[in-house]
């Protein structure tokens, strides 16, 4: 199924998922069902996802979003809005995600 | 174009997850109460369900939580509610919910006599993210109800075990093994192999500990009910290619003598919390000496400044260091500081009944020989070297 992604929309982790950092890895452990295809799966974030996920606060858009981590990290502003929008299909795939305007 | 991945799946039992060390305290064991619904014949912790001075002195609902708290602050990443019978608190769902949404996974160890619609739609809706872990007793009411002594509990425990069916909540069956269900155990196994999340044979309880409270009523009951070596081993081996490949395995890397250091296991590392606030280094050891009042301290404390301090008690019985400290059979033997406290009253006496199954499965392994005793053995390294490297290596008949 094709997700819609709005990057003037914003989005803000679901409910149905909890993130923690432990010892070094940032991980999404799922609360409710439905979330992981197996009873026992956690997700990790890679360094990108994790910089991604923590300004995933339901105000800001996807496209302020890239706006300010292209302030905060190398690469152009084409590639950061591309990483934004990847991670927020995937996440919004797995129902980790939702919309908030 | 190779697309990055952003999120990844991981099977926390398996994957090599921790960039740096691993956490201080990985799971959390947390006896919610020692009363139970059943009154098995060998349980070494049940009190009545309507024990109220033991309901008085249990935990609170706030005192719990605020220790999974405390557990999930030191990157503990699971815990496993236990008792008694940890349906019996009536704060249970609270508590279950509570412990899921700090992020942590739930092991539950149950009768499952209580559970209920309610509560299997609550594990659907929001999963445990561990198989929950269901005790059973008997395949016929007859040999169920021998064993918890309670009329209707075998009707409530499979009412219960269709509910999580029904629902496909992940849970594995095991059972204790005694005179009434031993007879059964074909019948167990075969039904057992028909749980869609059962992936190996379900494990068995036989060689009962005795009352960790060390109030021994019952003790001579629990004596009479354990199963001898020479029946423990028939069990054991009844999947004989399995079991010895297994113990290769294991002594390969855990058979050698452990001198006066008594704790050479993973208590301490993590622990029980029983259901009066203290923790424990490990579910089975309750010596006084040996547990950290959770009321007065933190989990963080206990684990490292007490916990330690534990591990580094060594033995000083004469009998422990002339045997159990020689021993080369001590990754096969159950003694340990719980089992003497549990026994004798002290951490490091030698438990005659788990030496006897040590020294009849060595026999069996070819690791020892008739008449022999395992601490004089002088070989031991060669002997455990031709078991492990040498196909037909010793093995005796059953």
């Amino acid at each position: 199924m094709e997700l819609n992604i709005d990057i003037d929309k914003a989005y803000m982790p679901s409910e149905d998922v909890v993130a923690r950092e432990v010892q070094g890895e940032f991980i999404i452990v799922p609360i409710a069902s439905g979330i992981g295809d197996l009873e026992d799966e956690i997700f990790t974030l890679n360094e990108t996802g994790r910089a991604i996920w923590g300004k995933l606060d339901g105000r800001r858009s996807l496209k302020d979003i890239a706006r300010d981590l292209s302030f905060e990290f190398e690469g152009s502003p084409d590639e950061i809005e591309k990483d934004v929008i990847g991670l927020a299909k995937e996440l919004l795939k797995k129902r980790m995600l939702v919309e908030t305007q | 174009m190779i697309i990055e991945p952003y999120i990844e799946k991981q099977d926390i039992n398996k994957a090599t997850l921790w960039k740096d060390a691993k956490p201080l305290l990985s799971r959390l064991d947390i006896e919610l109460t020692e009363r139970c619904n059943n009154n098995c014949i060998h349980c070494s912790i049940n009190l009545p369900a309507d024990d109220l001075a033991a309901k008085e002195r249990e935990l609170s609902t706030e005192e719990i939580k605020n220790i999974l708290k405390q557990a999930v602050s030191l990157d503990c990443m699971a815990v496993r509610f236990t008792g008694g019978e940890p349906l019996l608190r009536e704060d249970f769902e609270e508590l279950y919910i509570f412990a899921r949404k700090l992020g942590l996974k739930v092991l539950l160890f149950t009768n499952a006599t209580l559970i209920t619609q309610r509560l299997a739609e609550l594990f659907s809706h929001i999963p445990p993210l561990e198989k929950i872990e269901v005790t059973v007793y008997g395949m016929k009411k007859s040999s169920y109800e021998a064993i918890t002594r309670v009329n209707g509990s075998f009707e409530a425990a499979w009412e219960g075990i269709n509910l999580l069916l029904k629902k496909r909540i992940p849970f594995v069956v095991k059972e204790a093994l005694l005179p009434s269900n031993k007879e059964e155990i074909e019948a167990f196994e075969e039904w057992a192999a028909t749980i869609p999340w059962m992936d190996s044979p379900p494990s068995y309880s036989m060689f009962f500990d005795l009352r960790g409270r060390r109030d021994g009523a019952k003790n001579q009951l629990i004596r009479s009910l354990r199963l001898s070596s020479a029946e423990g081993l028939r069990i054991l081996t009844r999947r004989k290619d399995k079991y010895i490949k297994e113990m290769k395995q294991f002594c390969s890397k855990f058979m050698r003598p452990a001198a006066d250091r008594l704790f050479s296991c993973g208590a301490g590392y993590g622990g029980c919390v029983d259901a009066y606030g203290n923790f424990q280094p490990c579910m089975m050891l309750r010596h006084p000496d040996t547990v950290y009042n959770l009321r007065e301290g933190s989990l963080k404390d206990a684990l490292t400044n007490f916990f330690p301090k534990i591990r580094e008690i060594k033995a000083t019985n004469p009998d422990y260091l002339q045997r159990c400290a020689k021993c080369f059979l001590k990754g096969l033997c159950e003694q340990c500081p719980a089992k003497s406290w549990m026994e004798h009253g002290t951490l490091d006496t030698p438990v005659e009944y788990f030496c006897e199954i040590a020294h009849t499965q060595a026999k069996f392994l070819g690791l020892v020989k008739d008449g022999e005793r395992a601490w004089e053995v002088e070989d031991w390294r060669k002997r455990i070297s031709e078991f492990v490297d040498k196909p037909e290596a010793g093995v005796t008949s059953v």
